[in-house]
């Protein structure tokens, strides 16, 4: 393997505006919460980057009130048209302000600047432009010629993308009318109390948008709060399924994004240099932080070996370090606690008779990181090939027949994406339509756009983000 | 000259294409309004639930797989079929729920188109709710409608035969197959229903009738990690909460269905079929 040198090209970190200390956004204002502060950290170094000062129930319940008086006030009553604009605002200043919010979001967040930049970001803005434009089209929707709004929403998002979660949450319920009051995750709250400045500065009339950050048990008040009309989320399974039985029996609407375990498959007649980066953008795509990664590769047995030899070449090119480094591929795992999970399903995979392979790639000393790894001779029964790991972990399983492919990628609960790798058309359109899953990629992977319903199957949720079906989710309908 | 004898009917279920009597062994008495004896009815039990879930599943992939036009042509059939059966439901309905046999007409007539309503939408919901999407970059994107799976409904417990008709309907025409539990006190026109399925062109299990106790056979549904979505219409509210707080194990989607029963003969909406459905999106490159 040919070792390429790289000089260092670190991103300045000064971008970031960095301040030591962040506070929840409430009614427009960025105040002191009376919940524990939290000290979030970098985890590309384990140093501290700021402290936050987190919600308390008293803190929740004031936002729910100031969100629900701008729902009556402001924002409910507002022409569709006058909405918009605020939206297109939000959307420009993003794109004027990216550089800053990617620099902070790999800081906090420890994904690769290569991706914040370039992937997050971008998409972070189309999410407000796309929803900006429906506001006032709600009419043309499908819904009924005047859709209402719910009211107020309760949005929890998780730590792996921390601003695209919160615009793909924020953006459709503002434009359809709803106000939000939305948790970040505990690991990562500081692009969601940036975005706080950004409604400031786009003038948000106060209480529209409301900014909690806090752990999980600031969650669940929002979650049981009689106060709030909708609830959306987007996490694990195991989650989702508790705030499912939380909304149980109350007029709440729900919709969940949760987990995955997606298969990847790749006919003998694929294309095998270009199914190969589609592995890899895949299942390492943020460090594997992806409810939608690849994390089950099924190949078809006659070309398995030529795969894997392939895949193991070009992973063990994949750059791991620095994530401000505009050079890295493969960042930070975004926690101690989520490398120690990553860490002991891994671990299972041996146990239980897999074969692993790990990218020879040098790993920071510091900092929590994961290498990339391959386990093959993976059995469905194991639990690398059954649990979602979260982390940069591709289980590697066979098949003979496109319907074993089919009966072996169904095989989980989930269904949220899958992958199909061949040159044939028909092979293609026939697999999309036996995989139970909310997104197919064919001869892609991991491609998001706001105008293309995201969401899964079975226990991977229900409910879409996106396009004109993720309306359905904030209207009265 | 002695009376003729009426020939008095033994009701069972409906699963599989096939008329079993419950597993249970038990039945329980049907009367008309005015409390006389019409005739025993099985009383299904947890075992019933189960044997139809079974049946339901093995035939989600013939009925999903099947082409919207064909399976509009089924359903289309199975509406002749009631139309041609339509004297002994309206005589059913109005024993039932105590109407007068015009009131009872009407109401046959109504189930009737509103079946044929749903027969229509199968080649249709795809152009309705699906999508192509118009990405940002040089990809092929659309999304398509897709029945979710297994449908447990529990039907409403006082419009016997249109309200049946209002929540079994949709889920077949999204394509879902479905396990039913009839009104429990009204459950003959269920049976008959049954009847009319077993002889029009329904694959067997794509529709499966229970006569018993939505409370009783509920939870079964809801907890079942086989079911993908629950109806809870005919259950008492009391219980609603427990089915959805069950059905959250498996992350099951759950109708969100008024508290009071509708008025069923309101012109129906896609509402219902919405809710039987998953949205699909493929995404595939496009260059030369």
């Amino acid at each position: 393997m040919p070792a390429f040198e790289y000089a260092p090209a670190p991103e300045s970190l000064e971008l970031a505006n960095l301040k030591p200390g962040y506070r929840p956004f409430i009614d427009g204002e960025f105040v002191d919460g009376g919940g524990e502060p939290l000290k979030t950290v970098n985890p590309a170094t384990e140093e501290v980057l700021a402290e936050v000062s987190t919600a308390s129930a008293a803190d929740v319940d004031t936002a729910v009130k100031a969100a629900r008086k701008a729902f009556e006030k402001t924002w409910g009553p507002m022409p569709g048209s006058e909405r918009a604009k605020y939206l297109f605002r939000i959307a420009r200043l993003i794109q004027e302000r990216s550089r800053e919010l990617a620099v902070l979001e790999t800081l906090d967040n420890g994904k690769p600047i290569r991706e914040s930049r370039d992937s997050d970001l971008p998409l972070v803005a189309a999410h407000f432009f796309y929803h900006a434009g429906w506001a006032d089209k709600l009419g043309y929707a499908g819904f009924g010629p005047d859709p209402k709004p719910l009211g107020v929403a309760g949005q929890i998002i998780p730590w792996n993308f921390p601003l695209l979660m919160l615009a793909w949450k924020i953006a459709p319920a503002l434009a359809t009318g709803n106000t939000v009051v939305l948790k970040p995750a505990e690991t990562t709250p500081l692009t969601a109390l940036v975005f706080g400045e950004i409604c400031q500065q786009a003038g948000l009339p106060p209480g529209v948008v409301n900014i909690l950050p806090g752990a999980g048990d600031t969650g669940a008040r929002l979650v049981e709060h009689p106060g709030v009309d909708k609830i959306a989320f987007t996490g694990s399974t195991e989650v989702g399924k508790l705030i499912q039985r939380q909304v149980a029996g109350t007029p709440k609407r729900l919709t969940l994004e949760l987990g995955g375990k997606a298969a990847n498959v790749v006919f003998d007649d694929a294309p095998l240099d270009q199914a190969v980066d589609g592995i890899v953008n895949g299942i390492f795509f943020n460090q594997g932080h992806v409810c939608c990664a690849g994390s089950r590769l099924l190949a078809q047995e006659s070309v398995v070996d030529e795969l894997l030899d392939k895949l193991r070449y070009r992973i063990s090119t994949l750059r791991l370090g620095d994530p401000l480094d505009k050079n890295t591929d493969v960042g930070a795992i975004n926690s101690a606690e989520q490398l120690g999970r990553i860490r002991e399903l891994a671990d299972s995979g041996e146990a239980e008779g897999a074969q692993r392979w790990t990218s020879p790639c040098p790993v920071p000393e510091r900092g929590f990181f994961f290498a990339p790894t391959v386990f093959s001779g993976v059995h469905q029964s194991m639990r690398i090939a059954r649990e979602e790991i979260f982390g940069p972990v591709l289980s590697v399983l066979t098949f003979r027949t496109p319907d074993e492919a089919v009966a072996k990628a169904n095989n989980t609960p989930y269904g949220l994406s899958a992958g199909i790798w061949t040159e044939k058309g028909s092979r293609i359109l026939w697999m999309a339509n036996r995989l139970r899953a909310g997104v197919v990629w064919a001869n892609t992977f991991n491609r998001f756009d706001p105008a293309a319903p995201f969401g899964g199957y079975q226990e991977s949720g229900f409910g879409r983000e996106g396009g004109r079906t993720g309306l359905e989710g904030y209207l009265d309908v | 000259m002695s009376e003729r004898v009426t020939v008095a009917k033994t009701y069972k279920l409906f699963i599989g294409g096939k008329f079993p009597r419950s597993e249970s062994g038990r039945v329980y008495p049907v009367t008309d309004r005015k409390g006389q004896f019409l005739a025993n009815a099985a009383h299904a039990s947890r075992k019933d639930v189960r044997e139809a879930v079974v049946a339901a599943r093995k035939a989600f992939g013939g009925w999903s797989g099947a082409t919207a036009y064909n399976r509009g042509q089924v359903l289309y059939r199975v509406a002749e079929v009631l139309e041609g059966r339509r004297d002994q439901f309206a005589a059913e309905v109005g024993a039932a729920e105590g109407l007068p046999s015009r009131r009872a007409e009407t109401v046959v007539d109504a189930a009737i188109d509103r079946w044929v309503w749903y027969a229509g939408w199968t080649d249709k919901v795809a152009s309705v709710l699906g999508a192509a999407n118009p990405v940002a970059g040089p990809y092929f994107s659309f999304t398509v409608p897709e029945p979710t799976g297994v449908a447990g409904i529990l039907a409403p417990q006082e419009s016997s035969l249109l309200g049946l008709v209002s929540v079994l309907a949709p889920a077949l025409a999204a394509g879902c197959t479905a396990v039913v539990v009839s009104s429990a006190d009204r459950p003959l026109p269920a049976i008959t229903l049954s009847e009319v399925l077993a002889t029009s062109d329904l694959p067997d299990g794509v529709a499966n009738i229970l006569t018993g106790r939505a409370g009783e056979l509920g939870p079964w549904l809801a907890s079942h990690g086989d079911v993908n979505a629950l109806d809870p219409t005919g259950a008492d509210p009391e219980i609603r909460a427990d089915l959805a707080r069950a059905a959250a194990g498996t992350v099951k989607r759950v109708l969100a269905v008024p508290a009071a029963e509708p008025d069923w003969t309101q012109p129906p909406d896609i509402a219902r079929l919405r809710r039987y459905l998953e949205a699909k999106t493929v995404w595939h490159p496009m260059g030369v």
